[in-house]
């Protein structure tokens, strides 16, 4: 199939459960082959559109089409759709191959087919040889390939998984999502993943959907998300962030240059041109800020050094601004030679080219 | 709002679409084969007797009035309260009152004790207070009676010992009957209290000897208090059906402990059967109890409302 | 433990425990003591002997005893698969319905034959069998046996069944499987224990029923209790104290066995982390 093609369209999705509204009109596109991550604080209505999309829920409003079909109608078991669930949901009367038949089973699948695609999952997930165990004989990490495997078993157009790592220890974690994300590759099979782990979202994903308060509020690539968030929510929750008040000004040539309280000025990017002298908001990462001495300081943003904190491969620096704002700096950790700013020391910023991004509310 | 999410996703609703279907069976069995005789009898209890069993179809409160009113043998005369039915119930909730209170001063300990051990043995202490429970009713109650007669093994084996002198008259009195009770319903108090005390932090305990209390203080000012949930439904438990309990009074108690199951039974077996009034006292024990679970359901509700 | 005192610890608990077992205990063993009497008498002990067991099974009560213990033993295995089947039906309706209007109401219904207290219960299917002209005998006490089953039964079901995470019938579903298969492959096999247990319970309980089977049963027709009620009324003899203890071991037995069943039949639980 095509690039681009589209797997999952959600259109104006609303879910409602008595009084309470999970979900409050979402709308995306979910392309074929795609990684897509629903990334959102819990309570965000991600898990909810995954399990409209699943069928576990009915959509109140709205509806839901796969490959163009609507399927807000099917009952989950009438969906070409297979879903790893949070715990895996593994059923501890079957062995780990019985899991992995259940759906071919139900799928009346010939016999020999269900051995052969049993044996081939099973060793695509590396667990050839636990086939006869049961699922509590099994650790954590080999639980969640059975729920892989079982789900995958049935060659469905489209996987969902529900936070299938939350369970899992921090170092098993990172190698199943590398894992995770090579099998995706191999198989050619859309994933939809939901997690409420940043970091896990942006390593993992070919875009994501980040999620808030039942609505969607930025789609788009792990960088963009990061780089370019279009809100401040965005931009809290992916990673750490300075938002600071100022006011724009249009400089010569299209540059907008933001003015801080303090009369320290720098230019940034924008999205929308804003109105010229307005007030607004400005997010500076606090990696792409560097501390130089006051004297090398072009800006004018100077100030003191509220606080250093170690934080191995980092250090993190809070200074004070001489016009009242504080900001976060983050140092790659040079080693103890190059460590020549402590608190209480007067120092300057700099900021990379294209950090400062303008937020229009 | 996250949490009441949360809540509202926990539930499976699977079944949601054939629920109805499901509980046909049970709306038609209890429906029509309890439901609709205990509305019968309500409705009976309106109704005027016909000698010898049944009822004839008009309607009348003679039963209500015969059970409080004493209007002579003809019905001509004044009426004056009629204390026999009244004295059978008021000793019917006393019987049951002391029962409850036997259960609950050997049953506290006993589940309290329970509670407190390992883990390991924990189920086995409960398990062995229970098994009595599953026992056959009529069994247990013919072994007490065999067990406590004048000449049984009781007393027996205290004169044997030396201990009395002549046996002890314990068969047809009232602490026969409440011993039987006591036996009968002792496990429906050890277990809601059991589980109120294994849910005790005993963090708190310690705080409270922290505090200077000693052991009985700390039972009665912080053990108590908090666990009395479980003490509540304890008491309901072993109270209510001790209020109309049948086995208990009739072997163990003997003719001149007539209780209120003594008095429906006469009312609907042999001759002398008065069904409305038999009716009547049905209804009356009927709402005792409903009374007694009503104030202990709305407990429950004020408590689990504050715990939100 | 190096405290000396353990705040947990009162005084006078552990003796008041036992005491609490000596009452619980005593009377079931005498009991069993004295089946095995040889002497007619119940009050002189006469050395040991079977006689009056095999008076149970040869006796001249025998024919009665058999007949009653095979209405008791029919009804209660019938009145335990109907009202197992009805608590498991209604159960899953409660636990996996959502919520709905009427639910209390719902519960309410099924836990009403243990509210009522039972000699109500007795005289009100009385009234009403007579009146809708309902023969009394074996059916009728079947009948009243299955209603008040299905409390007993509904209670571990229901218990198991809350405890089994939702995910498994969803996952289920979600593998292609109908509703009634997700049922019938996951649900029914992970909530087995509490069924088994709920079966157990309503067979000891139709089992154990006196009042109610007295007051329906009809003429001409006995169960055990029943037969050794109108046995004790003349006064206990050394026969109706082995068939007490014959009932009896068979009740401990049963319970004995569903402890375990529950205690380590609990598969769904460990496959959570």
């Amino acid at each position: 199939m095509a690039e681009g093609n589209i797997a999952i369209d959600v259109r104006n999705a609303v879910k409602r459960f008595g009084a309470v509204t999970a979900l409050a009109g979402a709308s995306l596109t979910i392309r074929d082959n795609e990684f897509f991550t629903l990334l959102g604080p819990s309570g965000c209505g991600k898990t909810t559109l995954l399990r409209l999309i699943a069928g576990f829920e009915e959509i109140t409003e709205g509806e839901i089409l796969l490959y163009g079909e609507d399927i807000g109608a099917l009952p989950p078991n009438r969906r070409p759709i297979n879903t790893v669930f949070q715990h895996y949901a593994l059923f501890p009367h079957m062995t780990v191959a019985e899991n992995v038949a259940f759906g071919m089973r139900r799928l009346r699948w010939s016999k020999a087919d269900i051995e052969d695609q049993t044996g081939r999952i099973l060793d695509l997930v590396k667990l050839g040889d636990l086939a006869a165990r049961r699922p509590a004989q099994l650790s954590g990490g080999q639980q969640q390939r059975v729920a892989l495997a079982r789900a995958m078993a049935p060659g469905p157009k489209v996987l969902l998984l529900d936070e299938p790592l939350s369970a899992l220890d921090l170092k098993l974690r990172q190698a199943m999502r590398i894992e995770l994300k090579q099998i995706q590759k191999e198989t050619g099979i859309t994933f939809v993943f939901v997690t409420h782990d940043q970091e896990e979202a942006l390593t993992m994903s070919d875009r994501i959907a980040v999620m808030s308060a039942g609505e969607i509020r930025q789609v788009g690539t792990p960088r963009e998300i990061y780089e370019a968030p279009v809100d401040r929510f965005v931009a809290d929750f992916i990673g750490e962030t300075n938002v600071l008040d100022v006011t724009v000004h249009r400089g010569p040539e299209g540059v907008w240059t933001c003015r801080l309280p303090g009369g320290a000025a720098f230019p940034c990017q924008t999205g929308r041109p804003p109105q010229d002298g307005a007030a607004a908001h400005v997010l500076i990462r606090p990696e792409r800020l560097s501390l130089v001495s006051e004297a090398a300081c072009e800006n004018g943003m100077t100030g003191v050094i509220d606080q250093a904190v170690y934080l191995g491969t980092d250090i993190q620096y809070g200074v004070r601004l001489d016009g009242g704002p504080a900001l976060l700096v983050r140092a790659q950790n040079a080693g103890e030679s190059a460590e020549p700013f402590r608190p209480g020391d007067r120092v300057g910023l700099a900021i990379a080219p294209g950090a400062a991004r303008l937020l229009i509310d | 709002m996250a949490a009441e999410l949360a809540s509202t996703r926990a539930v499976s609703r699977t079944f949601e679409p054939v629920r109805a279907p499901l509980l046909i069976p049970t709306w038609v069995i209890i429906g029509f084969f309890l439901v609709a005789p205990v509305l019968m009898m309500l409705a009976y209890s309106f109704l005027t007797k016909e000698f010898r069993g049944g009822v004839i179809w008009e309607f009348s409160l003679a039963a209500y009035d015969q059970f409080i009113f004493d209007r002579g043998l003809f019905g001509d005369e004044p009426p004056q309260i009629e204390w026999t039915y009244i004295v059978i119930f008021v000793r019917s909730i006393i019987q049951a009152g002391v029962a409850t209170l036997l259960c609950l001063i050997i049953g506290f300990p006993t589940a309290y004790f329970i509670a407190t051990r390992p883990r390991a043995t924990r189920s086995m202490w409960l398990f062995l207070v229970t098994v009595p429970y599953w026992v056959n009713l009529l069994i247990r109650t013919v072994s007490m009676k065999f067990l406590i007669r004048d000449n049984g093994p009781l007393n027996e084996a205290l004169l044997g010992l030396g201990v009395i002198n002549e046996p002890i008259a314990l068969i047809n009195t009232d602490f026969a009957v409440q011993l039987g009770l006591f036996y009968s319903y002792l496990p429906f108090m050890v277990l809601p209290i059991y589980a109120s005390v294994e849910r005790y932090d005993f963090a708190l305990s310690e705080a409270a000897a922290d505090l200077y209390a000693n052991r009985w203080t700390i039972l009665r000012r912080v053990i108590l208090p908090i666990v009395r949930p479980g003490i509540v439904a304890g008491c309901i438990l072993v109270f209510v059906p001790s209020l109309g309990a049948f086995l208990a009074p009739d072997l163990l108690g003997g003719a001149k402990n007539f209780l209120i199951g003594s008095l429906i039974e006469e009312q609907f077996k042999g001759n002398a059967g008065n069904w409305p009034f038999g009716a009547a006292a049905s209804m009356i024990l009927l709402s005792l109890v409903l009374i007694a679970l009503f104030i202990y359901a709305r407990r429950q509700a004020r408590r689990s409302a504050q715990a939100l | 433990m190096r405290h000396r005192i353990n705040i947990r610890r009162y005084p006078g608990f552990l003796p008041v425990t036992i005491l609490c077992l000596v009452v619980l205990y005593a009377p079931l063993l005498v009991v069993m003591v004295y089946s095995f009497n040889d002497s007619l008498s119940i009050t002189r002990w006469g050395g040991f002997s079977f006689r009056w067991y095999m008076d149970i099974f040869t006796g001249p009560e025998s024919a009665k005893f058999k007949d009653a213990a095979w209405n008791s033993l029919t009804i209660a295995l019938s009145a335990a698969v109907a009202s197992t089947i009805i608590a498991t039906a209604a159960a899953v309706a409660m636990v996996r319905g959502g919520a709905f209007r009427g639910k209390a109401l719902n519960l309410a219904l099924i836990s009403m034959p243990i509210m009522v207290p039972e000699i109500v219960t007795a005289v009100a299917t009385l009234v009403f069998f007579s009146a809708i002209g309902f023969t009394l005998g074996y059916l009728s006490i079947l009948v009243a046996h299955i209603v008040f089953c299905i409390p007993f039964a509904y209670l571990p079901i229901a218990a198991r069944l809350q405890g089994i995470d939702g995910s498994y019938e969803e996952a289920a579903q979600d593998l292609y499987a109908s509703r009634f298969q997700a049922f019938l492959r996951v649900l029914m096999p992970l909530m087995a224990p509490g069924i088994l247990a709920g079966f157990l319970l309503a067979f000891i309980i139709s089992l154990d029923d006196f009042i109610i089977t007295n007051f329906i049963k009809g003429a001409g027709i006995e169960t055990l209790p029943t037969a050794i009620f109108g046995a004790v009324k003349q006064g206990i003899k050394p026969n109706i104290m082995a068939l007490s203890t014959l009932m009896l071991s068979v009740s401990i037995i049963i319970v004995t066995l569903s402890y375990f069943i529950s205690r380590y039949g609990r598969p769904g639980t460990k496959a959570e982390a």
